[in-house]
């Protein structure tokens, strides 16, 4: 049981509450309504893309907070990222708080990262009782990161994947909120040898049926266990991909398997070639579409997989590889009452 | 439990699959958008080279395509254009124009020296130099030749 | 002399457009990235002009050989081969880029002004 942490029934982490903000072309998607706050310009009040995914964080993080009812004194500690050279926006916009703050890169799976941090750190004997968890990105911010500049005029293939404006913020707490986390698992770096920084889906499914086989495995279970497997940012091919992997396994979850990155966007109206991706994909969607349904109710467990596609221009340049990270978070409905 | 999901199988299947970009629909675009561009190219030349001579009237017509260029660049539409247009916007000088507009541009927010001075070229720098090499090469060629002529 | 603008314009827009079509090809058939495409073109244009192929072709039809990529490399060529007749050995470095002069100037100077008026907006799909 050392590779995965399943917490004791008794004393499980908490999710106390969640919230969610993104840019104008995810809330002009199908899940719009659900995002607590959006930004037409994408802007959030700031001059440079950089500084508006810091922006970005700190808005979401304060919803949540308010959302709470807490003070930004409360939380012991903060476990936060985005895609940003030196993850420069989580640190800008969220050192104001003042939470003791551990910076995190896990590409578009941190925030999988940071909750299965945040779920360690309550559960540590004398750790900290109330852990925030925040990660973002920003198109904009992340295509002159990663890609071209932005009036740069190139053509996608259809397999690349849309980094999504968007950021999510979670306040876990030892004692308080609906839904509980029972388990979490770190990924492994799983290298499939691809180099295609425009086909990530196809780099980050190796490493999310890894860690499901891997977890369903050592904890004795099938798909059917859970209402919902959450993928963080697949999208339509990298979804395929790993029904492919998991079905050579001999493990069905198509019914049951949701990707955030498929769900953020419109595939009619909106030109996302495969789909979402980016650190506040898969944070946005849990917060606004997973995390409410699971407090009210309407899913009892869910297997959240954040994926992750671990690369940099310069080593793509180099020969390297497009690495791919899937960590593994257990999310159920609290039950009875204590 | 050490599953290795790396089956040698899984890159080529990946690569194989992954083609399936829409070729025709591509290869149509731009054929159309990038003919059309040379065509307005060539109708500017006419009543230039009546004006001027042919050389000249040339270069304008590459100076006119490229402020055109800027300018769409700069309105954020070259992008939207690209998009669809492919190779049609790419290679007659109008890429070229918007792979030295958009990283000025983009870079203004690191200021005019470092930013715009420092990126300007960061796209066009290629085409630029194997341009110089290849030019410099033919001329070395030239020249040698000419010393046994 | 209608027709013959007619033709002309006919005649750029279908060597325009193959070059474009050659172009798009090699970008969804093959593995080479567009940089390095576009560095081959400018590179097969100075060897178009330095095989003397460039002069008939942009002869036959004008803007749609001058106006794609192997344009520039066929100016370049043409622009060094005078120099070197005029200046031996310095023409080797003065030609290549005093034939592409004006194109790079133009393109510096529009991108400066466009960095000062314009600002990039948010994108959407």
């Amino acid at each position: 049981m050392s590779r995965i942490t399943v917490f004791d029934p008794a004393r499980r982490p908490r999710i106390l509450a969640a919230a969610s903000a993104v840019g104008g072309e995810e809330f002009h998607g199908p899940l719009g309504p659900l995002f607590d706050y959006h930004d037409e310009s994408d802007r959030f009040g700031a001059d440079t893309w950089e500084h508006a995914e810091g922006a970005l964080s700190h808005v979401v993080l304060s919803l949540a907070l308010k959302r709470a009812g807490m003070d930004h004194r409360e939380p012991d500690v903060l476990f936060a990222g985005d895609l940003e050279n030196q993850c420069v926006a989580s640190h800008e916009g969220l050192g104001s708080f003042g939470i003791p703050y551990c910076g995190l890169y896990g590409a578009c799976s941190t925030v999988g990262e940071g909750l299965t941090l945040a779920s360690l750190a309550l559960s540590a004997p004398g750790g900290a009782r109330v852990a925030a968890v925040v990660t973002t990105s920003h198109y904009c911010a992340a295509e002159r990161q990663f890609r071209t500049p932005l009036e740069y005029g190139s053509q996608r293939t259809p397999t690349a994947q849309w980094t999504a404006t968007a950021g999510g913020a979670f306040l876990l707490s030892r004692d308080r909120g609906e839904v509980e986390i029972e388990a979490v698992m770190p990924g492994r770096v799983t290298d499939a040898g691809l180099r295609d920084p425009g086909n990530m889906g196809a780099a980050m499914a190796p490493a999310a049926a890894d860690s499901l086989l891997r977890y369903l495995e050592a904890r004795g279970e099938g798909p059917g266990d859970y209402d919902a497997i959450v993928t963080g940012d697949l999208a339509k091919d990298g979804s395929c991909w790993l029904s492919e992997l998991l079905t050579k396994e001999g493990v069905l979850i198509r019914e049951r398997h949701f990707d955030c990155g498929t769900l953020l966007y419109d595939y009619e109206k909106q030109d996302v070639h495969a789909g979402g991706s980016g650190c506040g994909c898969s944070a946005a969607v849990l917060a606004a579409r997973f995390f409410p349904a699971i407090a009210r109710g309407e899913m009892r467990r869910v297997l959240f997989l954040a994926t992750g596609a671990l690369m940099s221009p310069s080593s793509l340049l180099q020969g390297g590889h497009i690495s791919g990270i899937a960590p593994v978070v257990c999310l159920r409905r609290r039950e009875g009452d204590v | 439990m050490d599953r290795h999901f790396s089956p040698p199988d899984y890159r080529e299947r990946v690569r194989r699959r992954a083609a399936a970009t829409p070729v025709v629909k591509n290869a149509a675009r731009a054929f159309l958008v990038g003919g059309a561009i040379c065509a307005v190219g060539q109708g500017l030349y006419i009543p230039l080279a009546r004006l001027t001579d042919p050389r000249q009237a040339s270069v304008w017509v590459t100076v006119i395509l490229i402020f055109a260029a800027a300018a769409l660049t700069g309105l954020g539409l070259f992008d939207r254009l690209a998009r669809h247009a492919g190779a049609g916007t790419l290679l007659p000088v109008t890429g070229f124009a918007n792979s030295v507009v958009s990283p000025a541009l983009d870079s203004r927010s690191e200021g005019l020296v470092l930013g715009v001075g420092a990126k300007i070229f960061s796209i066009a720098g290629p085409v630029i130099l194997y341009a110089t090499l290849a030019g410099s090469l033919y001329g070395l060629a030239l020249w040698v030749a000419s010393l046994f002529a | 002399m209608t027709e013959e603008i007619v033709l002309s314009l006919v005649r750029a827009f279908v060597v325009g457009g193959a070059l474009c079509v050659a172009a798009q090809l090699l970008i969804d058939l093959t593995a080479l990235t567009p940089a390095r495409i576009l560095v081959s073109f400018v590179c097969a244009g100075v060897a178009l002009g330095a095989l003397g192929w460039y002069e008939p072709l942009v002869g036959f039809a004008g803007a749609g050989a001058s106006v794609p990529l192997i344009g520039f490399g066929g100016a370049i060529a043409r622009g060094v081969r005078e120099a070197v007749e005029e200046e031996g050995l310095l023409g080797v470095l003065s030609g290549p880029l005093s034939a592409a002069s004006a194109g790079t100037a133009a393109a510096l100077l529009f991108g400066y002004g466009a960095a000062l008026l314009f600002r990039s907006k948010p994108k959407r799909t």
